[in-house]
């Protein structure tokens, strides 16, 4: 008897989940849709548990494969497999998304049909980080659009309209380009599988399938999977859809959004661009770094520059999901140099995408709060004196911040402080610029917590209702997630560090 | 009973426990909280002196316990704990000032509504320090260090609802974060280039001697590495212990109650700073033996000390706050700290740490006592006249700025203070710092003539100083005992007998040498000390003030000059319109490259996209749709004129039947005829 | 005058009453004599062209004739329900008053 299935399972309840909710719609009372919803979301976080249970963080491959032919014509296969990496971002879903529909499916119009949408979200960001065959993660990948547009276009702001169709149609534009590549691929390989692909590039012959070492073609193809992997992280200066679409989503979705959707680029980058392109991204990493670099210092700057919350706290999530990225390029141009310093700058970046997972949806929420008891408003100079009247309010928004900014103690630190260690093993000029952008953040997450928590109380800040349970129960798992990754991180190290360093080992 | 370095955790541990209590007590429990905190800090005293008992046992030893804190890739990360004479003796001073502190700060902050988060936090700041005390890791000293930041931060802006105190804390939060980003970066550069941060791993430490020979290769700059690292880690000091040109932050951060700036001007944060130097200490000298190298590190650390030294010196003549010349008298002596540690004498400027930090808390918490009783009133040229209202704090005060003066034999001051100018002295490669030093020291002893004379002398000036009264024993007992320990500490490091040297060095022996070695030395600076006391109070004390708008006596005679001082020598000034420029320049650039360039150009791709629409729609409609549109009509109305031939009448059709049938048969007939 | 010109003469005859008895009448069922009229005088031409043609000993002209009138009963059974109908809903028979089917 074959093994329970449980890769699928994970994937396909938040969608089995979605239609169960839609249909109830009607005949159950919001509350019980509510919980259902949740309960539903909260699926994948027991079912990450278990697949951690059955994980053994020293096997480097994938586990708990399932593999069957799905369209033979074309050697298409549903190929679904789990790795330290993959296992981290599905324990982020399982924590962001049922956070992110708790805390915002009492606010919102018909939660039934936020609450399926937002599941078929869920479930899409899963199929991503677990699907091994490119077919299937195209779809996955495509799928997840979808929801997210009816989410930000139906339940977001004024100007939600423009943004939503600005992100999908960037996003897709940057996918075409992609799936070109992947043709093309096919057309020389005749495999969509990402191990097979990657087995073919380690031995040489998928460069010289394509048209050997130097030709055009596998530039192109690298190119055109590098183009659209660059605008989902974002890579600077992909970045332009961003802020706007993380400003107009409902909170919900933007907590989503930062939390799990930006991880789905990088997690291209390290699942399809790092095994499959290895000379090609070597080529073209001094001058990736360099953009890298300008998402690090230009993110962060211009966040100083915003005057609304929450397009500052998205540049900031530009500035953060730079630095995964300013690491895998330093490890990818510096080669075989150094291996220590490349396996702390790629467990940095992992660690990097729990964190600002955490720390990104815990200050968007806070940014929701704000902007839900002052009647939508949300800029910077709308609010004053805020902690007097919520302290409780203050104390998490602060330690979402800290956090945010590095704050060693909090998570933030541990994945900023092994990029970092990392990136100047590898590139000490690059690691040198980058703490500008440390610096940048410090301030302008500091200018946000003095202008709208100290002075005297003023604007939308006077009278300021403080955190009601549910608000609170929403925060309490990030923020004491925060404290316990950032005192205990081998929590996570442990479950990528033997991957990390198989990838620091096998460098070209 | 001494205390092993396996438990040495405990004595950080034990205020953040307090802190966690102060956190999680509901909002009425201002005596959970406060008792926790104080309970808390005696525990950790009781601990640092039996570490301290186990340290001197054998002073040369560095007991390290280290541990791994999570995977790095190839092999853990690891931090570890040490203890040696110098953590031990700063572990004493740190939790003993800091319990008389938070003693104080009982009755100080008796009236604020936020009392518990304000033990919490202190407690918090507590346990930062010592844990960057108790470190035997460059990574778990950072930690530590960022949280003193942090708590700093929280203390400076704990009255957050005034904007002046919120913008200091952020000042201050940032200005030292830049120079942690300096000890980040030569913190990444040990860590690549020795794989650890351990300060000592049984020879595999970084401050061995192992570690240290591999750090002297030469950069394409000219400098040695280490020499590079050094000035990197020494940037996290410069930013910590207020030095020029970081030193902005230091008297902004009076905004907060005057305990914490006791605690941040005495026995933490600024010490941290000089604490950081004497931990790295090895690693500032390994490019001494050196001698092709443009500069050395330590020299850059002289120069930086003794220049902060005159510099905090000058700028405190001209102030008028009680907490802004002792603010500007802390950042003069870290100067001599730092100037003693740039000259070698590492043990000196520890020396003065210690005793710094005991006179210092003294002179702040008895300001505190004067701001206190006189209501709020802080501009000493409103104050005057204490010195019968509050005995106690008067006389503890006067003994605290005799310490920081120096006043000859029995302050601890004038000890530690001779230690740095005689190393200074005999410095070989400069004489400049110690005519900075010894020109400080003058300049000293006039501005703190004047504090004396225009706080406690003459009549009050105001309201406020004129209803002050003594405060109660929980403020005035932390006071006296400063002040026995500002008197009394000079005994542990006397000339003839330099105990705490030769334990911080790791001698077993205690040899002296004879008290009028170097008494030459001694003697200028008794006549310095006297001369700068005579001029203030020539100019201060003969005729005291008037009344509180009475022009300084100083401002008449160098207007110019008092006013540039007064101003802080216009730093701030001076960096709001580069640093601050800059900054803001940078932003605005990322800012309109967002919207313009880089937006631009997608909203030009989208605009190209939605023309080429338009175009094609167009030539759609027009030309295509057009086209089979008129030939449609055209057919349509071709079909209609003919079926209007169609009648439905019968006889119509049997008509043009026979017609036809007969036109058939005329054809037939005449094509027949044919 | 030969017979079989004499044969033709009279179904022209025929054809022409036919012809005219159907343009002329306005009753239905007079037109649809006219009709039969018409069609007898065609079966007449040809009984003639068989009987006095090349091959008069082959029936064919017969069987063709036999068809045509069963075809032609079958047809004037259809017109004559059709008029019934017609009468049926419009209670006329006149041809005029039926112009349904114009285009």
């Amino acid at each position: 008897m074959s093994p329970w299935p449980l890769l699928s399972t994970l994937v396909f309840t938040p969608w089995i989940g979605a239609l169960l909710v839609f249909v109830l719609r009607r005949r159950a009372p919001d509350s019980v849709v509510r919980g259902l919803t949740v309960l539903i979301s909260l699926s994948t976080l027991a079912l990450g548990a278990c697949a951690l249970a059955h994980f053994d963080p020293a096997v480097t491959g994938m586990q708990l494969v399932e593999q069957h032919a799905w369209i033979s014509a074309l050697n298409v296969r549903y190929h679904l497999g789990l790795d330290g990496l993959s296992l981290v971002l599905v324990l982020l879903t399982g924590i962001i998304s049922p956070v992110a529909l708790f805390g915002t499916l009492r606010g919102v119009r018909c939660p039934a049909v936020y609450g399926a949408l937002f599941l078929l979200l869920q479930g899409s960001a899963l199929g991503v980080f677990v699907a091994l065959d490119f077919f299937p993660w195209f779809v996955f990948w495509e799928l997840s659009l979808v929801p997210a547009f009816f989410l930000m276009k139906l339940w977001g702001g004024p100007g939600a309209g423009r943004a939503a169709y600005q992100f999908v149609i960037y996003t897709i534009g940057g996918s075409a380009f992609m799936l070109l590549g992947f043709a093309a691929l096919y057309t020389a390989a005749g495999t969509f599988d990402f191990v097979e692909l990657a087995a073919l590039a380690r031995d040489g012959s998928l460069a010289a399938k394509l048209g050997g070492p130097g030709a055009f073609w596998p530039q192109a193809v690298f190119l055109g999977v590098l183009l659209g992997l660059a605008v989902k992280v974002p890579l600077f200066p992909f970045h332009t859809w961003l802020p706007p679409a993380y400003a107009e989503a409902p909170v919900g979705a933007s907590m989503f959004l930062t939390g799990v959707m930006s991880k789905m680029g990088v997690y291209g980058f390290l699942r399809i661009l790092w095994p499959i392109f290895p000379a090609p991204l070597q080529a073209a990493a001094t001058p990736l770094l360099w953009l890298a670099l300008g998402g690090v210092v230009l993110g962060a700057f211009a966040a100083m520059k915003q005057a609304d919350l929450k397009r500052m706290v998205a540049y900031s999530s530009v500035n953060h999901l730079s630095y995964c990225l300013l690491a895998l390029f330093a490890v990818a141009a510096a080669g075989r140099t150094n291996p220590a310093a490349s396996a702390a700058a790629l467990s940095g970046t992992i660690l990097q995408l729990f964190n600002h997972g955490l720390s990104a949806a815990a200050l968007f929420y806070c940014v929701g709060v704000l902007e839900q008891r002052s009647n939508g408003r949300r800029g910077l100079g709308d609010f004053g004196g805020v902690r007097s009247a919520a302290p409780f309010f203050a104390g998490f928004c602060g330690l979402a911040l800290f956090s945010s900014l590095g704050l060693p103690g909090l998570n933030g630190f541990v994945g900023e402080f092994l990029i970092f260690r990392g990136v100047f093993g590898l590139a000490p000029w690059a690691a040198s610029v980058a703490t500008l952008g440390l610096l940048a953040t410090a301030i302008f997450l500091l200018t946000f917590w003095q202008r709208v928590f100290h002075g005297p109380a003023a604007g939308a800040g006077v009278n300021f209702r403080d955190l009601d349970a549910g608000e609170l129960v929403t925060l309490l798992p990030l923020i004491v997630l925060m404290f316990v990754l950032g005192l205990y991180p081998q929590l996570l190290a442990g479950l990528i560090n033997p991957l990390v360093t198989a990838w620091a080992g096998s460098l070209p | 009973m001494t205390l092993a370095v396996q438990h040495l955790w405990l004595i950080p541990a034990l205020p953040l426990a307090a802190a966690a209590v102060g956190a999680l007590a509901p909002r009425s429990g201002r005596t959970l909280a406060a008792g926790a905190a104080i309970g808390a800090m005696a525990g950790s005293f009781i601990l640092a002196c039996l570490a301290l008992a186990g340290a001197l046992a054998d002073p040369a030893a560095h007991q390290v316990f280290n541990f791994a804190w999570f995977d790095l890739g190839f092999g853990a990360l690891r931090l570890g704990f040490l203890l040696d004479p110098l953590t031990a003796f700063m572990c004493v001073m740190v939790a003993f000032v800091s319990l008389l502190i938070f003693i104080f700060s009982t009755g100080y902050m008796k009236e604020d509504a936020n009392y518990k988060q304000f033990f919490c936090f202190l407690s918090l700041f507590a346990a930062a320090m010592l844990g960057l005390v108790v470190a035997n890791s460059l990574l778990l000293l950072f930690v530590c260090w960022e949280l003193v930041g942090l708590a700093s931060y929280l203390l400076i802006g704990f009255w957050f609802h005034k904007p002046s105190a919120a913008a200091a804390a952020k000042k201050a939060f940032i200005t030292t974060r830049i120079g942690d980003l300096g000890f980040l970066l030569g913190l990444l550069w040990l860590q690549d280039n020795q794989g650890t941060l351990l300060f000592y791993d049984g020879g595999a430490g970084f401050l061995e001697a192992a570690a240290l020979a591999n750090l002297s290769h030469l950069l394409p700059c000219g400098l040695a590495v280490s020499t590079a690292i050094g000035l990197l880690i020494f940037c996290g000091a410069v930013g910590k212990s207020g030095q020029f040109p970081l030193h902005v932050w230091l008297p902004d951060a009076m905004e907060g109650p005057t305990p914490v700036s006791a605690l941040i001007h005495a026995a933490t944060m600024v010490a941290a700073g000089v604490f950081l130097i004497a931990r790295v200490y090895p690693l500032m000298t390994a490019d001494q033996a050196l001698a092709n190298v443009p500069v050395h590190a330590l020299t850059v650390v002289a120069f930086i000390g003794a220049f902060t030294a005159l510099l905090g010196a000058l700028i405190a003549v001209a102030q008028n706050d009680i907490k802004r010349i002792l603010a500007f008298s802390t950042v003069s002596q870290l100067g001599y700290m730092m100037l003693a540690l740039g000259v070698g004498s590492w043990v000196a400027a520890i020396f003065h740490l210690l005793t710094h930090a005991f006179f210092k808390a003294l002179l702040f918490l008895g300001a505190g006592s004067v701001i206190h009783a006189a209501h709020h009133e802080q501009d000493i040229r409103a104050l005057g006249g204490l010195s019968k209202k509050m005995k106690v704090t008067y006389l503890t005060f006067a003994l605290g700025t005799m310490a920081l003066v120096g006043v000859p034999l029995l302050f601890s001051g004038f000890w530690s203070k001779e230690a740095i100018l005689h190393a200074a002295h005999g410095w070989r490669v400069s004489h400049l710092p110690f005519y900075a030093a010894v020109l400080g020291v003058v300049l000293t002893a006039f501005y703190n003539t004047r504090l004396m004379a225009e706080t406690f002398f003459g009549s009050p000036r105001s309201e406020n100083a004129a209803h002050a009264r003594e405060n109660g024993p929980a403020m005035t007992l932390p006071l006296v005992i400063l002040a026995a320990c500002a008197v009394l500490l000079s005994l542990v490091n006397l000339p003839s007998y330099p105990w705490l040297a030769a334990k911080l060095l790791g001698e077993q022996e205690v040899r002296g040498h004879p008290i009028f070695e170097g008494a030459g030395l001694m003697g200028l600076s008794v006549v310095l000390v006297a001369l700068g006391v005579g001029l203030g109070w020539a100019l201060y004390g003969r005729s005291l003030r008037a009344n509180s708008a009475a022009k300084d006596p100083l401002a008449v005679r160098a207007p110019g000059v008092i006013a540039a001082l007064a101003n802080r020598l216009g730093f701030d000034e001076l960096y709001a319109a580069t640093v601050g420029r800059l900054n803001a320049a940078l932003a605005t650039l990322a800012d309109v490259l967002d919207r313009f360039v880089w937006g631009g150009a997608v909203d030009f791709l989208a605009a190209l996209g939605q023309f080429t629409g338009l175009v094609t729609r167009e030539t759609d409609e027009r030309t295509l749709n057009g086209g089979f549109d008129t030939t449609s009509d055209k057919l349509r109305g071709a079909g209609q004129a003919y079926s209007q031939a169609q009648t439905g009448e019968a006889h119509g059709y049997l008509r043009t039947l026979a017609l036809g049938f007969v036109i058939l048969l005329l054809l037939v007939v005449l094509g027949g005829a044919r | 005058m030969s017979p079989l010109q004499l044969c033709l003469v009279l179904s022209s005859l025929l054809f022409c009453v036919g012809l005219a008895g159907a343009l002329a009448r306005s009753n239905t069922i007079l037109v649809l004599l006219g009709i039969e009229l018409m069609l007898n005088a065609a079966n007449l031409n040809f009984i003639a062209f068989w009987r006095y043609g090349p091959q008069p000993a082959a029936g064919l002209g017969v069987i063709f004739v036999l068809f045509a009138i069963a075809v032609a009963a079958a047809e004037a059974a259809v017109g004559l329900a059709l008029v019934i109908a017609i009468h049926r809903h419009r209670k006329t028979v006149r041809l005029q008053d039926s112009t349904a089917l114009k285009g």
